[in-house]
Protein backbone atom coordinates (compact mmCIF):
# COMPACT_ATOMS: atom_id res chain seq x y z
CA UNK A 1 0.00 0.00 0.00
CA UNK A 2 1.65 3.44 -1.17
CA UNK A 3 -0.57 5.71 -0.19
CA UNK A 4 -1.58 4.52 3.50
CA UNK A 5 -2.32 7.70 5.77
CA UNK A 6 -2.71 5.13 8.53
CA UNK A 7 -1.39 1.07 8.55
CA UNK A 8 -2.61 -1.17 11.16
CA UNK A 9 -0.86 -4.58 11.48
CA UNK A 10 -1.89 -7.52 13.62
CA UNK A 11 -3.58 -5.19 15.92
CA UNK A 12 -5.16 -7.05 19.27
CA UNK A 13 -6.21 -6.55 22.58
CA UNK A 14 -7.62 -8.48 25.23
CA UNK A 15 -9.61 -6.33 28.02
CA UNK A 16 -8.27 -6.92 31.68
CA UNK A 17 -11.68 -8.85 31.99
CA UNK A 18 -10.27 -11.15 29.54
CA UNK A 19 -12.29 -10.45 26.59
CA UNK A 20 -10.57 -10.41 23.11
CA UNK A 21 -12.17 -7.20 21.63
CA UNK A 22 -9.52 -7.65 18.81
CA UNK A 23 -7.61 -10.66 17.08
CA UNK A 24 -4.79 -9.72 14.47
CA UNK A 25 -6.54 -6.76 12.72
CA UNK A 26 -4.60 -5.71 9.32
CA UNK A 27 -6.21 -2.36 7.83
CA UNK A 28 -4.97 0.16 5.38
CA UNK A 29 -7.38 3.68 4.97
CA UNK A 30 -6.24 5.55 2.24
CA UNK A 31 -5.29 9.40 2.15
CA UNK A 32 -8.29 11.17 1.39
CA UNK A 33 -11.54 8.78 1.71
CA UNK A 34 -14.51 7.86 3.52
CA UNK A 35 -13.85 4.65 5.52
CA UNK A 36 -17.05 3.00 6.86
CA UNK A 37 -16.35 0.32 9.71
CA UNK A 38 -19.26 -1.86 9.93
CA UNK A 39 -20.64 -4.10 12.26
CA UNK A 40 -22.89 -5.12 15.46
CA UNK A 41 -22.24 -4.08 18.85
CA UNK A 42 -19.67 -5.41 20.21
CA UNK A 43 -17.25 -5.99 17.45
CA UNK A 44 -14.74 -3.90 18.58
CA UNK A 45 -14.91 -1.07 16.16
CA UNK A 46 -14.75 1.27 19.42
CA UNK A 47 -11.62 -0.63 20.53
CA UNK A 48 -9.75 -0.57 17.11
CA UNK A 49 -10.48 3.15 17.08
CA UNK A 50 -9.25 4.28 21.00
CA UNK A 51 -6.00 2.07 20.40
CA UNK A 52 -4.86 4.33 17.35
CA UNK A 53 -6.29 7.43 19.24
CA UNK A 54 -3.82 6.33 22.02
CA UNK A 55 -7.02 5.91 24.49
CA UNK A 56 -6.35 1.94 25.06
CA UNK A 57 -3.41 0.16 24.74
CA UNK A 58 -2.95 -2.74 22.41
CA UNK A 59 -2.02 -6.25 23.81
CA UNK A 60 -0.07 -6.68 20.14
CA UNK A 61 0.60 -5.06 16.68
CA UNK A 62 1.26 -1.90 15.43
CA UNK A 63 -0.17 1.32 14.63
CA UNK A 64 1.45 3.34 12.00
CA UNK A 65 0.02 6.72 10.87
CA UNK A 66 1.55 8.29 8.06
CA UNK A 67 4.29 5.86 8.29
CA UNK A 68 5.42 6.59 12.27
CA UNK A 69 4.36 4.41 15.21
CA UNK A 70 2.13 5.97 16.84
CA UNK A 71 3.59 5.16 19.83
CA UNK A 72 7.33 6.29 19.58
CA UNK A 73 6.22 9.03 17.49
CA UNK A 74 3.02 9.78 19.83
CA UNK A 75 3.21 13.35 19.42
CA UNK A 76 3.00 13.24 15.35
CA UNK A 77 0.46 10.73 15.33
CA UNK A 78 -1.86 12.18 17.83
CA UNK A 79 -1.26 15.79 16.16
CA UNK A 80 -2.81 14.63 13.36
CA UNK A 81 -5.85 13.02 14.77
CA UNK A 82 -9.00 14.00 15.68
CA UNK A 83 -11.30 12.30 17.69
CA UNK A 84 -15.51 12.26 18.03
CA UNK A 85 -15.81 9.49 20.46
CA UNK A 86 -18.78 7.55 20.87
CA UNK A 87 -20.11 9.05 24.14
CA UNK A 88 -21.36 12.64 24.89
CA UNK A 89 -18.79 13.59 27.38
CA UNK A 90 -18.29 17.27 28.00
CA UNK A 91 -17.44 19.95 30.32
CA UNK A 92 -21.28 20.79 31.57
CA UNK A 93 -19.90 23.99 32.82
CA UNK A 94 -17.92 25.30 30.05
CA UNK A 95 -19.31 27.48 27.51
CA UNK A 96 -18.62 25.90 23.44
CA UNK A 97 -16.23 28.93 22.58
CA UNK A 98 -14.17 27.80 25.98
CA UNK A 99 -13.91 24.16 25.17
CA UNK A 100 -13.26 24.24 21.38
CA UNK A 101 -10.24 26.86 21.76
CA UNK A 102 -9.62 24.47 24.91
CA UNK A 103 -8.99 21.67 22.74
CA UNK A 104 -6.61 23.53 20.50
CA UNK A 105 -4.44 24.42 22.85
CA UNK A 106 -4.39 20.92 24.36
CA UNK A 107 -3.32 19.82 21.01
CA UNK A 108 -0.80 22.21 20.53
CA UNK A 109 -1.84 24.46 18.34
CA UNK A 110 -1.61 28.41 18.78
CA UNK A 111 -4.78 30.30 19.81
CA UNK A 112 -6.38 31.59 16.41
CA UNK A 113 -9.71 33.18 17.95
CA UNK A 114 -10.20 33.87 13.66
CA UNK A 115 -10.07 29.75 13.23
CA UNK A 116 -12.10 29.15 15.91
CA UNK A 117 -14.91 31.71 14.71
CA UNK A 118 -14.46 30.07 11.18
CA UNK A 119 -15.09 26.25 12.85
CA UNK A 120 -17.92 27.31 14.96
CA UNK A 121 -19.68 29.23 11.97
CA UNK A 122 -19.63 26.07 9.95
CA UNK A 123 -20.92 23.80 12.35
CA UNK A 124 -23.74 26.15 12.94
CA UNK A 125 -22.65 26.75 16.42
CA UNK A 126 -21.68 30.13 16.46
CA UNK A 127 -24.82 31.41 17.95
CA UNK A 128 -24.42 29.31 20.62
CA UNK A 129 -21.09 29.77 21.32
CA UNK A 130 -21.47 31.57 24.61
CA UNK A 131 -23.87 28.73 26.24
CA UNK A 132 -22.56 26.34 28.91
CA UNK A 133 -22.47 22.80 27.29
CA UNK A 134 -24.90 21.20 29.89
CA UNK A 135 -27.57 23.84 28.27
CA UNK A 136 -27.03 22.46 25.02
CA UNK A 137 -29.06 19.03 23.39
CA UNK A 138 -27.71 16.16 22.63
CA UNK A 139 -27.56 16.96 19.33
CA UNK A 140 -25.74 20.25 19.52
CA UNK A 141 -23.23 18.80 22.05
CA UNK A 142 -22.68 16.29 19.52
CA UNK A 143 -21.61 19.32 17.12
CA UNK A 144 -19.16 20.83 20.11
CA UNK A 145 -17.46 16.94 19.91
CA UNK A 146 -17.21 17.54 16.18
CA UNK A 147 -15.56 21.35 16.36
CA UNK A 148 -13.14 20.04 19.34
CA UNK A 149 -12.00 17.17 17.35
CA UNK A 150 -11.72 19.65 14.42
CA UNK A 151 -9.80 22.50 16.26
CA UNK A 152 -6.55 21.31 15.64
CA UNK A 153 -7.00 20.95 12.10
CA UNK A 154 -6.57 17.64 11.69
CA UNK A 155 -5.72 15.25 8.95
CA UNK A 156 -7.65 12.34 10.29
CA UNK A 157 -10.85 12.32 11.88
CA UNK A 158 -12.26 9.76 13.09
CA UNK A 159 -15.91 9.64 13.98
CA UNK A 160 -17.81 6.80 16.24
CA UNK A 161 -21.18 6.28 15.77
CA UNK A 162 -21.56 9.46 15.09
CA UNK A 163 -25.25 8.90 13.96
CA UNK A 164 -26.32 7.04 16.80
CA UNK A 165 -29.13 9.11 18.68
CA UNK A 166 -29.34 11.56 16.44
CA UNK A 167 -32.64 13.04 14.44
CA UNK A 168 -32.79 12.79 10.84
CA UNK A 169 -32.14 16.56 10.22
CA UNK A 170 -28.78 15.94 11.83
CA UNK A 171 -27.80 13.14 10.46
CA UNK A 172 -28.47 15.15 6.74
CA UNK A 173 -26.11 18.04 8.12
CA UNK A 174 -23.52 15.29 9.79
CA UNK A 175 -23.11 13.88 6.01
CA UNK A 176 -22.00 16.95 4.50
CA UNK A 177 -19.57 18.20 6.95
CA UNK A 178 -18.25 15.14 6.64
CA UNK A 179 -18.49 15.50 2.86
CA UNK A 180 -17.13 19.05 2.90
CA UNK A 181 -14.38 17.68 5.34
CA UNK A 182 -13.23 15.08 2.64
CA UNK A 183 -13.26 18.07 -0.26
CA UNK A 184 -10.94 19.40 1.73
CA UNK A 185 -9.08 16.36 2.14
CA UNK A 186 -9.83 15.21 5.70
CA UNK A 187 -9.41 11.54 5.94
CA UNK A 188 -12.34 9.90 7.67
CA UNK A 189 -13.15 6.78 9.23
CA UNK A 190 -16.13 6.28 10.88
CA UNK A 191 -18.09 3.70 12.42
CA UNK A 192 -21.83 2.60 12.56
CA UNK A 193 -23.73 -0.37 12.60
CA UNK A 194 -26.44 0.35 9.53
CA UNK A 195 -25.34 -0.93 6.30
CA UNK A 196 -27.43 2.21 4.73
CA UNK A 197 -24.95 4.61 6.88
CA UNK A 198 -22.18 3.10 5.01
CA UNK A 199 -23.58 2.96 1.77
CA UNK A 200 -24.44 6.29 1.30
CA UNK A 201 -21.58 7.88 2.88
CA UNK A 202 -18.07 5.85 2.35
CA UNK A 203 -15.89 5.05 -0.56
CA UNK A 204 -14.69 1.61 1.38
CA UNK A 205 -16.29 -0.87 3.96
CA UNK A 206 -15.12 -2.84 6.25
CA UNK A 207 -17.14 -5.44 8.10
CA UNK A 208 -15.43 -6.53 11.65
CA UNK A 209 -17.44 -8.78 13.74
CA UNK A 210 -16.07 -10.03 16.99
CA UNK A 211 -13.05 -8.66 16.45
CA UNK A 212 -11.93 -10.15 13.23
CA UNK A 213 -11.99 -7.66 10.11
CA UNK A 214 -13.66 -10.04 7.44
CA UNK A 215 -14.02 -7.64 4.85
CA UNK A 216 -12.56 -4.56 3.59
CA UNK A 217 -13.40 -3.33 0.33
CA UNK A 218 -14.67 -0.76 -2.18
CA UNK A 219 -18.26 0.10 -1.37
CA UNK A 220 -19.78 -0.98 -4.58
CA UNK A 221 -18.25 -4.61 -4.45
CA UNK A 222 -19.43 -4.54 -0.86
CA UNK A 223 -22.32 -3.87 -1.30
CA UNK A 224 -22.72 -6.06 -3.83
CA UNK A 225 -21.50 -9.05 -1.56
CA UNK A 226 -24.16 -7.74 0.92
CA UNK A 227 -27.21 -7.09 -1.98
CA UNK A 228 -28.87 -10.77 -0.43
CA UNK A 229 -32.52 -11.17 0.25
CA UNK A 230 -34.51 -13.91 1.59
CA UNK A 231 -37.53 -15.71 -0.16
CA UNK A 232 -40.31 -16.60 2.43
CA UNK A 233 -43.13 -18.84 1.63
CA UNK A 234 -45.99 -18.82 4.29
CA UNK A 235 -47.03 -22.96 3.26
CA UNK A 236 -50.54 -23.71 3.32
CA UNK A 237 -49.31 -27.30 5.12
CA UNK A 238 -46.69 -27.63 7.39
CA UNK A 239 -43.49 -29.90 5.76
CA UNK A 240 -41.75 -32.34 7.89
CA UNK A 241 -38.96 -32.14 5.45
CA UNK A 242 -37.37 -30.65 2.27
CA UNK A 243 -37.93 -32.52 -0.83
CA UNK A 244 -35.49 -34.06 -3.34
CA UNK A 245 -36.84 -32.14 -6.08
CA UNK A 246 -35.87 -28.98 -4.50
CA UNK A 247 -32.59 -29.45 -3.09
CA UNK A 248 -30.73 -27.26 -6.03
CA UNK A 249 -31.96 -24.33 -4.02
CA UNK A 250 -30.34 -25.21 -0.58
CA UNK A 251 -33.99 -24.52 1.18
CA UNK A 252 -34.40 -24.08 5.09
CA UNK A 253 -37.38 -24.55 6.74
CA UNK A 254 -38.38 -22.59 9.62
CA UNK A 255 -40.88 -22.07 11.83
CA UNK A 256 -41.53 -25.90 12.56
CA UNK A 257 -41.95 -26.59 8.61
CA UNK A 258 -44.44 -23.83 8.13
CA UNK A 259 -42.09 -21.71 6.02
CA UNK A 260 -39.44 -22.25 3.85
CA UNK A 261 -36.93 -19.91 3.44
CA UNK A 262 -34.55 -19.29 0.03
CA UNK A 263 -31.45 -16.77 0.41
CA UNK A 264 -30.73 -15.44 -2.97
CA UNK A 265 -28.04 -12.88 -4.46
CA UNK A 266 -30.03 -10.07 -6.33
CA UNK A 267 -27.13 -9.21 -8.21
CA UNK A 268 -26.47 -12.97 -9.90
CA UNK A 269 -27.44 -13.12 -13.27
CA UNK A 270 -29.97 -15.43 -11.83
CA UNK A 271 -31.89 -15.45 -9.07
CA UNK A 272 -33.13 -18.68 -9.13
CA UNK A 273 -37.04 -17.40 -7.68
CA UNK A 274 -39.01 -17.62 -10.99
CA UNK A 275 -37.46 -21.24 -11.28
CA UNK A 276 -37.81 -21.94 -8.11
CA UNK A 277 -41.48 -20.88 -7.47
CA UNK A 278 -42.50 -22.79 -10.62
CA UNK A 279 -41.06 -26.16 -9.48
CA UNK A 280 -42.85 -25.54 -6.02
CA UNK A 281 -46.40 -25.10 -8.30
CA UNK A 282 -45.24 -28.38 -10.18
CA UNK A 283 -44.77 -30.19 -7.25
CA UNK A 284 -48.26 -29.20 -6.02
CA UNK A 285 -47.39 -27.03 -3.02
CA UNK A 286 -49.51 -24.60 -1.83
CA UNK A 287 -48.30 -21.31 -0.06
CA UNK A 288 -50.73 -18.56 1.65
CA UNK A 289 -47.97 -16.10 1.48
CA UNK A 290 -44.72 -15.02 -0.17
CA UNK A 291 -42.43 -12.34 1.05
CA UNK A 292 -39.02 -10.91 0.01
CA UNK A 293 -36.62 -9.03 2.59
CA UNK A 294 -33.19 -7.74 2.43
CA UNK A 295 -31.12 -10.13 4.69
CA UNK A 296 -30.39 -8.26 7.73
CA UNK A 297 -26.80 -7.56 9.30
CA UNK A 298 -26.63 -10.22 10.94
CA UNK A 299 -27.57 -12.32 8.30
CA UNK A 300 -24.43 -11.10 5.93
CA UNK A 301 -21.91 -11.37 8.32
CA UNK A 302 -22.96 -15.13 8.82
CA UNK A 303 -22.88 -15.21 5.06
CA UNK A 304 -19.27 -13.92 5.02
CA UNK A 305 -18.21 -15.61 8.52
CA UNK A 306 -18.92 -18.50 6.01
CA UNK A 307 -17.63 -17.56 2.91
CA UNK A 308 -14.26 -17.00 5.34
CA UNK A 309 -14.41 -20.12 6.67
CA UNK A 310 -14.49 -22.16 3.42
CA UNK A 311 -11.56 -20.48 1.71
CA UNK B 1 3.22 20.79 17.91
CA UNK B 2 4.85 24.48 17.42
CA UNK B 3 8.07 23.60 19.22
CA UNK B 4 9.19 19.92 18.40
CA UNK B 5 9.93 19.09 22.21
CA UNK B 6 7.28 20.84 23.82
CA UNK B 7 3.26 21.53 23.94
CA UNK B 8 3.35 24.52 25.88
CA UNK B 9 0.15 25.51 24.50
CA UNK B 10 -1.17 22.43 25.78
CA UNK B 11 0.44 22.99 28.93
CA UNK B 12 -1.04 26.22 28.97
CA UNK B 13 -4.80 24.85 28.09
CA UNK B 14 -4.88 22.59 30.84
CA UNK B 15 -3.73 25.54 33.57
CA UNK B 16 -6.08 28.12 32.00
CA UNK B 17 -8.83 25.61 32.36
CA UNK B 18 -8.13 24.63 35.53
CA UNK B 19 -7.44 28.48 36.78
CA UNK B 20 -10.86 28.99 35.66
CA UNK B 21 -12.41 26.74 37.26
CA UNK B 22 -10.98 27.55 40.90
CA UNK B 23 -12.37 31.39 40.15
CA UNK B 24 -16.14 29.69 39.23
CA UNK B 25 -15.49 27.90 42.55
CA UNK B 26 -13.96 30.50 44.37
CA UNK B 27 -15.93 29.69 47.28
CA UNK B 28 -15.01 25.84 47.64
CA UNK B 29 -11.72 26.64 46.94
CA UNK B 30 -10.40 30.08 48.62
CA UNK B 31 -13.36 31.48 50.70
CA UNK B 32 -14.62 28.97 53.09
CA UNK B 33 -10.72 27.17 53.78
CA UNK B 34 -9.53 30.63 54.59
CA UNK B 35 -12.70 31.18 57.11
CA UNK B 36 -12.33 27.95 58.63
CA UNK B 37 -8.65 28.60 59.09
CA UNK B 38 -9.47 31.78 60.78
CA UNK B 39 -11.75 30.64 63.30
CA UNK B 40 -8.68 28.68 64.42
CA UNK B 41 -6.83 32.22 65.08
CA UNK B 42 -9.78 33.96 66.52
CA UNK B 43 -10.25 31.35 69.16
CA UNK B 44 -6.86 30.91 69.94
CA UNK B 45 -5.42 33.86 68.79
CA UNK B 46 -7.86 36.43 70.26
CA UNK B 47 -10.07 35.03 72.41
CA UNK B 48 -8.26 32.40 74.28
CA UNK B 49 -4.69 32.69 73.42
CA UNK B 50 -3.62 35.06 76.13
CA UNK B 51 -4.17 32.46 78.92
CA UNK B 52 -2.27 29.80 76.93
CA UNK B 53 1.60 29.60 77.77
CA UNK B 54 4.03 30.43 75.25
CA UNK B 55 5.42 27.97 73.10
CA UNK B 56 9.08 28.29 72.54
CA UNK B 57 8.91 31.66 73.57
CA UNK B 58 6.44 32.66 71.21
CA UNK B 59 2.42 33.62 71.68
CA UNK B 60 0.50 30.44 71.33
CA UNK B 61 -1.66 32.46 68.75
CA UNK B 62 0.88 33.39 66.76
CA UNK B 63 2.65 30.10 67.15
CA UNK B 64 -0.14 28.08 65.73
CA UNK B 65 -0.76 30.17 62.19
CA UNK B 66 2.12 28.27 60.34
CA UNK B 67 1.05 24.67 61.45
CA UNK B 68 -2.85 25.75 60.80
CA UNK B 69 -2.24 27.05 57.70
CA UNK B 70 -0.33 24.40 56.90
CA UNK B 71 -3.46 22.18 57.57
CA UNK B 72 -5.14 24.24 55.17
CA UNK B 73 -2.81 23.88 52.51
CA UNK B 74 -2.01 20.48 52.62
CA UNK B 75 -5.87 19.74 52.63
CA UNK B 76 -6.96 21.98 49.69
CA UNK B 77 -3.45 21.04 47.98
CA UNK B 78 -5.34 17.08 47.85
CA UNK B 79 -8.48 18.01 47.18
CA UNK B 80 -7.69 20.61 44.21
CA UNK B 81 -4.79 18.10 42.59
CA UNK B 82 -6.84 14.99 42.97
CA UNK B 83 -9.86 16.47 41.57
CA UNK B 84 -8.49 17.82 38.57
CA UNK B 85 -7.38 14.92 37.42
CA UNK B 86 -10.50 12.72 39.00
CA UNK B 87 -13.28 14.67 37.19
CA UNK B 88 -12.48 13.99 33.55
CA UNK B 89 -11.64 10.55 34.52
CA UNK B 90 -15.11 10.82 36.04
CA UNK B 91 -17.00 12.33 33.18
CA UNK B 92 -15.22 10.64 30.80
CA UNK B 93 -13.56 13.36 28.76
CA UNK B 94 -9.83 12.08 29.99
CA UNK B 95 -10.75 10.48 26.64
CA UNK B 96 -9.59 14.31 25.07
CA UNK B 97 -6.13 14.20 27.38
CA UNK B 98 -5.61 10.43 26.86
CA UNK B 99 -5.51 11.25 22.94
CA UNK B 100 -3.51 14.47 22.74
CA UNK B 101 0.03 14.95 21.71
CA UNK B 102 0.66 16.09 25.13
CA UNK B 103 3.78 13.99 27.64
CA UNK B 104 2.98 12.60 30.83
CA UNK B 105 4.98 15.49 32.21
CA UNK B 106 3.79 17.77 30.65
CA UNK B 107 0.42 16.74 31.57
CA UNK B 108 1.75 16.88 35.73
CA UNK B 109 3.25 20.52 35.20
CA UNK B 110 -0.16 21.61 33.78
CA UNK B 111 -2.08 19.96 36.59
CA UNK B 112 -0.18 20.52 39.75
CA UNK B 113 1.15 23.56 38.39
CA UNK B 114 -2.54 24.68 38.45
CA UNK B 115 -2.82 23.49 42.24
CA UNK B 116 0.25 24.96 43.46
CA UNK B 117 -0.62 28.33 42.03
CA UNK B 118 -4.05 27.86 44.04
CA UNK B 119 -2.23 26.81 47.44
CA UNK B 120 0.30 29.19 46.97
CA UNK B 121 -2.55 31.67 47.15
CA UNK B 122 -4.66 30.10 49.63
CA UNK B 123 -1.53 29.96 51.96
CA UNK B 124 -0.92 33.74 51.62
CA UNK B 125 -4.33 34.88 52.11
CA UNK B 126 -4.58 32.41 54.68
CA UNK B 127 -1.33 33.73 56.63
CA UNK B 128 -2.66 37.89 55.66
CA UNK B 129 -6.09 37.06 57.37
CA UNK B 130 -4.22 35.88 60.15
CA UNK B 131 -2.15 38.75 60.90
CA UNK B 132 -5.78 40.84 61.49
CA UNK B 133 -5.77 38.58 64.82
CA UNK B 134 -2.67 37.67 65.71
CA UNK B 135 0.71 39.33 65.83
CA UNK B 136 3.00 37.44 63.49
CA UNK B 137 6.10 37.75 62.18
CA UNK B 138 8.38 36.22 59.19
CA UNK B 139 11.59 36.19 59.76
CA UNK B 140 13.05 34.62 56.72
CA UNK B 141 10.22 35.88 54.08
CA UNK B 142 12.22 34.39 50.85
CA UNK B 143 12.79 31.61 52.70
CA UNK B 144 9.39 30.95 53.89
CA UNK B 145 7.59 31.00 50.12
CA UNK B 146 10.68 28.52 49.16
CA UNK B 147 9.15 26.43 52.09
CA UNK B 148 5.72 27.16 50.81
CA UNK B 149 6.24 26.25 47.38
CA UNK B 150 7.72 22.74 47.66
CA UNK B 151 5.53 21.62 50.56
CA UNK B 152 2.40 22.46 48.10
CA UNK B 153 4.18 21.52 45.49
CA UNK B 154 4.45 17.85 47.18
CA UNK B 155 1.11 17.88 48.60
CA UNK B 156 -0.39 18.63 44.90
CA UNK B 157 1.51 15.68 43.92
CA UNK B 158 0.03 13.01 46.36
CA UNK B 159 -3.18 14.94 44.83
CA UNK B 160 -2.72 13.83 41.85
CA UNK B 161 -1.77 10.40 42.78
CA UNK B 162 -4.79 10.14 44.85
CA UNK B 163 -7.18 11.41 41.86
CA UNK B 164 -6.03 8.89 39.94
CA UNK B 165 -5.98 6.17 42.29
CA UNK B 166 -9.28 7.30 43.37
CA UNK B 167 -12.21 5.11 41.52
CA UNK B 168 -15.26 7.29 43.49
CA UNK B 169 -15.62 10.25 45.64
CA UNK B 170 -15.59 8.22 48.86
CA UNK B 171 -11.37 7.51 48.08
CA UNK B 172 -10.66 10.76 46.93
CA UNK B 173 -11.50 12.00 50.15
CA UNK B 174 -10.38 9.13 52.67
CA UNK B 175 -6.31 10.17 52.49
CA UNK B 176 -6.88 13.93 53.31
CA UNK B 177 -9.05 12.68 56.08
CA UNK B 178 -8.26 10.00 57.40
CA UNK B 179 -4.07 9.96 57.29
CA UNK B 180 -3.38 14.56 56.70
CA UNK B 181 -5.61 14.92 58.86
CA UNK B 182 -4.56 13.19 62.05
CA UNK B 183 -0.80 13.63 61.33
CA UNK B 184 -1.30 17.14 61.62
CA UNK B 185 -2.53 17.49 64.36
CA UNK B 186 -0.39 14.94 66.24
CA UNK B 187 2.69 17.06 63.99
CA UNK B 188 3.06 19.79 65.94
CA UNK B 189 0.24 22.35 64.60
CA UNK B 190 -0.21 23.09 67.95
CA UNK B 191 2.54 22.54 70.16
CA UNK B 192 6.49 21.85 70.33
CA UNK B 193 7.64 18.21 70.16
CA UNK B 194 9.63 19.34 72.61
CA UNK B 195 7.12 19.67 74.72
CA UNK B 196 6.24 15.67 74.66
CA UNK B 197 7.02 13.12 76.86
CA UNK B 198 8.66 9.93 75.78
CA UNK B 199 8.66 7.54 73.94
CA UNK B 200 5.78 10.32 71.71
CA UNK B 201 8.78 12.11 71.22
CA UNK B 202 10.76 9.55 69.21
CA UNK B 203 7.06 8.17 68.17
CA UNK B 204 6.31 11.55 66.85
CA UNK B 205 9.69 12.02 64.71
CA UNK B 206 8.35 9.13 62.63
CA UNK B 207 5.61 11.48 61.24
CA UNK B 208 6.56 12.93 58.15
CA UNK B 209 4.38 16.14 58.60
CA UNK B 210 5.93 17.41 61.99
CA UNK B 211 9.49 18.39 59.63
CA UNK B 212 7.06 20.12 57.02
CA UNK B 213 5.47 22.33 60.41
CA UNK B 214 8.85 22.79 62.19
CA UNK B 215 10.81 24.01 58.66
CA UNK B 216 7.69 26.37 58.10
CA UNK B 217 7.67 27.27 61.60
CA UNK B 218 11.32 28.01 61.62
CA UNK B 219 11.11 30.43 58.56
CA UNK B 220 8.65 33.03 60.93
CA UNK B 221 10.59 32.76 64.15
CA UNK B 222 13.35 31.05 63.64
CA UNK B 223 13.23 28.33 66.45
CA UNK B 224 12.87 24.68 65.01
CA UNK B 225 11.98 20.91 66.22
CA UNK B 226 14.29 19.08 64.18
CA UNK B 227 17.09 20.57 62.05
CA UNK B 228 16.18 22.49 59.02
CA UNK B 229 18.33 20.56 56.74
CA UNK B 230 15.89 17.40 57.77
CA UNK B 231 12.75 19.35 57.06
CA UNK B 232 13.86 19.97 53.08
CA UNK B 233 15.28 16.22 52.84
CA UNK B 234 11.41 15.39 53.73
CA UNK B 235 10.05 17.36 51.70
CA UNK B 236 12.70 16.84 48.31
CA UNK B 237 11.50 13.16 49.47
CA UNK B 238 7.84 13.26 49.16
CA UNK B 239 8.04 15.41 46.28
CA UNK B 240 10.21 12.23 44.87
CA UNK B 241 7.98 10.13 46.07
CA UNK B 242 5.31 11.26 44.09
CA UNK B 243 7.13 11.93 40.96
CA UNK B 244 7.99 8.37 40.89
CA UNK B 245 4.57 6.91 41.57
CA UNK B 246 3.20 9.47 38.48
CA UNK B 247 6.05 7.58 36.18
CA UNK B 248 4.91 5.00 36.98
CA UNK B 249 1.39 5.23 36.61
CA UNK B 250 1.62 6.93 33.10
CA UNK B 251 4.14 4.22 31.78
CA UNK B 252 1.87 1.18 32.84
CA UNK B 253 -1.71 3.29 31.90
CA UNK B 254 -2.47 2.27 35.65
CA UNK B 255 -6.28 3.37 36.04
CA UNK B 256 -6.03 5.86 33.16
CA UNK B 257 -5.89 3.61 30.41
CA UNK B 258 -7.68 0.03 29.66
N1 LIG C 1 -13.23 -1.44 29.04
C1 LIG C 1 -13.57 -2.67 28.69
N2 LIG C 1 -13.33 -3.70 29.51
C2 LIG C 1 -13.68 -4.95 29.17
N3 LIG C 1 -14.29 -5.28 28.02
C3 LIG C 1 -14.55 -4.29 27.14
C4 LIG C 1 -14.22 -2.94 27.43
N4 LIG C 1 -14.60 -2.17 26.39
C5 LIG C 1 -15.15 -3.01 25.49
N5 LIG C 1 -15.13 -4.29 25.94
C6 LIG C 1 -15.61 -5.47 25.22
O1 LIG C 1 -14.90 -5.58 24.01
C7 LIG C 1 -15.76 -5.93 22.95
C8 LIG C 1 -15.70 -4.88 21.87
O2 LIG C 1 -16.27 -3.69 22.35
P1 LIG C 1 -16.31 -2.36 21.49
O3 LIG C 1 -14.97 -2.11 20.91
O4 LIG C 1 -16.87 -1.29 22.34
O5 LIG C 1 -17.33 -2.74 20.33
P2 LIG C 1 -18.20 -1.83 19.36
O6 LIG C 1 -17.67 -0.44 19.43
O7 LIG C 1 -18.01 -2.45 18.02
O8 LIG C 1 -19.60 -1.91 19.82
C9 LIG C 1 -17.13 -6.11 23.57
O9 LIG C 1 -17.29 -7.48 23.84
C10 LIG C 1 -17.07 -5.32 24.83
O10 LIG C 1 -17.91 -5.87 25.81
MG1 LIG D 1 -18.65 1.27 19.91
Amino acid sequence: MTDAILSIRGLRKAYASGTEALKAVDLDIRRGEIFALLGPNGAGKTTLINIVCGIVTPSGGTVLVDGKDHLEDYRHARSRIGLVPQELTTDAFESVLSTVTFSRGLFGKRRDPAKIETLLKRLSLWDKRKAKMMELSGGMKRRVMIAKALSHEPDILFLDEPTAGVDVELRRDMWDIVRKLKSDGTTIILTTHYIEEAEEMADRVGVISRGELIAAEDKHVLMQKLGRKTLKLTLAEPMAEIPGELAEWNLELEDEGHILCYRFDTNAEKTGVPSLLRRVSDLGIGFKDLSTRQSSLEDIFVGLVHEERAK
Amino acid sequence: MTNGGFNGEGVYAIYRFEMARALRTLWQSLVTPVITTALYFVVFGAAIGSRMTDMDGISFGAFIVPGLTLLSVFMQSIFNASFGIYFPKFTGTIYELLSAPISSLETVLAYVGAAVTKSMVLALVTLATATLFVDVRVEHPLLMLMFLFLITTAFCLLGFVIGIWAQNFEQLQIIPMLIVTPLTFLGGAFYSISALAEPWRTVTLFNPVVYLISGFRWTFFGVADVPVWASVAVMLAIIAACLTAIIWVFRTGYRLKQ
